[in-house]
């Protein structure tokens, strides 16, 4: 048997300054679900601040979500195998100067939670920049979504900072959605020890 | 607004989920290490919420797969003409801390030139960029867990964190494992780098046999006579409970 000190994970290090190189440059997603698609497409502006309130123009994002009918492609997600998804889940985008950056997807469905309850929809955000030593986990929920009031995961966010979590809709344009990720200060972001 | 729950949902809904071990304290950089400057204004000021695994932690990308390039794990071989430095071969095991070989997982990796420069707009470090050097490549772990690169070693170069600083030697890793609980970017550095000491990156890990898991070793067996030094590098991602341990 291997000694226990031989499985102790791999360390997390920042991504540095230069993760462009070898993680977006040829290989961003911008667009998680084509048009192809099932569901209510939307698009969604994420833009990362310091704790200065400063724009951070490197910073990476990504997203990992389910479909429209709250189902993740992946092999522990038991769904109907009679249809397959055609649907990955992923995207991933270097911000640009004004810290922001748009992806292009659908609203996921509701995915089973614990204890039998179902999620209200969302979306997993990783958030990677230098100066981040490990990278910090939040969500995306969606504001107005009627489901929030009930999901087991906000439950556990004290009420004052769950609006941290939410995306809010552009009333001028309607699908687009706004997430800003505060990494630091005041109205900081709700960041998960996952 | 809400999402009516679908048959496909509620046929799930007592599925269990098998959540992925938490990392032993010190194993870990905390996100503020002040020495290291720019975490200052950018570690969060608040505890995280610990949230119990879903679905959606135990889920993750099976990404990248269709998209591999035949010289994407050689980054010798990217461009028409022969790469300045010396030539090394890192190979190792992805395994999670149960011990369990992980299959067929993408590695992304880049890393600055021999001269210590990154093929990179905003790096502006006064060293020669090599034309036959873009310093990115990925691959896929096999079916027993292995990986290999081929590449140049790269150089140390300075930042502007503190009076003097240099980065050590260093070559950055993404992995994804199967989950999004599994997500890890790392960097792997090279033995005996006497700027170990004075590197606030490394040093924000302070669990020595944890920061020690950073360091490759130098790998006789991997070394290719008249060709390129070998160097061992293995990766230990998250595991989970009530998992029995593989053997090997
Ligand atoms: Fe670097």
């Amino acid at each position: 048997m291997r000694n226990k000190a031989d499985l102790i994970p791999t360390p997390s290090q920042t991504v540095g300054p230069y993760f462009h190189l070898g993680l977006t440059d040829k290989r961003s997603t911008a667009c998680i679900a084509g048009e192809d698609v099932k569901g209510e497409r939307v698009t969604i502006i994420c833009s990362v601040f310091d704790g200065d309130g400063l724009a951070v123009p490197d910073a990476m994002i990504e997203l990992w979500q389910a479909d429209s009918e709250g189902r993740y492609n992946h092999p522990e997600d038991t769904w109907d195998e009679t249809q397959r998804l055609t649907f990955q889940g992923f995207g991933r985008l270097p911000t640009r100067e004004d810290g922001t950056c748009v992806f292009q997807t659908i609203k996921p469905g509701q995915v089973p939670g614990p204890k039998g309850q179902l999620q209200a929809p969302h979306i997993n955000v990783s958030v990677f920049a230098r100066g981040l030593l490990k990278h910090l986990p939040t969500r995306i929920y969606f504001e107005g979504d009627r489901a929030n009031e009930s999901d087991p995961v906000l439950a556990l966010v004290p009420h004052e900072r769950r609006l941290t979590l939410m995306a809010t809709s552009d009333p001028a344009n309607p699908g687009t959605w706004r997430f800003d990720v505060r990494l630091h200060g005041e109205r900081e972001t709700v960041f998960f020890d996952i | 607004m809400s999402n009516v729950s679908t048959p496909s949902a509620d046929k799930r809904l007592g599925s269990v989920v098998i959540p992925y071990r938490r990392c032993e304290p010190g194993t870990q950089p905390d996100y503020l290490f002040s020495s290291y400057r720019a975490t200052v204004r950018r570690a969060p000021s608040r505890p995280l919420i610990v949230l119990p695994h879903t679905l959606s932690e135990v889920t993750g990308p099976m990404f990248g797969h269709e998209s591999i390039a035949e010289n994407d794990n050689d980054l010798t071989r990217q461009h028409t003409g022969e790469t300045l430095g010396e030539r090394i071969i890192v190979s190792g095991y992805v395994r999670d801390g149960d011990g369990h070989r992980v299959r067929n997982t993408l590695i992304e990796i880049w890393q600055a030139n021999a001269a210590g420069r990154y093929a990179h707009v905003l790096d502006n470090h006064p060293a020669p960029l090599d034309p036959n050097f873009t310093g990115a490549g990925r691959t896929l772990t096999d079916a027993n867990g292995f990986y290999s690169f081929v590449t140049i070693k790269p150089g140390a170069y300075p930042w502007r964190n503190h009076e003097n600083a240099w980065r050590p030697a260093h070559i950055h890793y993404s992995l994804f494992g199967p989950a999004f609980a599994t997500r890890l970017i790392s960097q792997m550095y090279f033995p005996g780098d006497p700027l170990f000491a004075y590197d606030p990156v490394m040093q924000s890990i302070s669990d020595e046999r944890a920061r020690q898991r950073l360091v490759c070793s130098f790998d006789l067996e991997t070394t290719k006579p008249e060709w390129a030094l070998g160097y061992r590098f293995d990766i230990v991602l998250r595991g989970r409970n009530a998992t029995p341990f593989e053997d090997q």
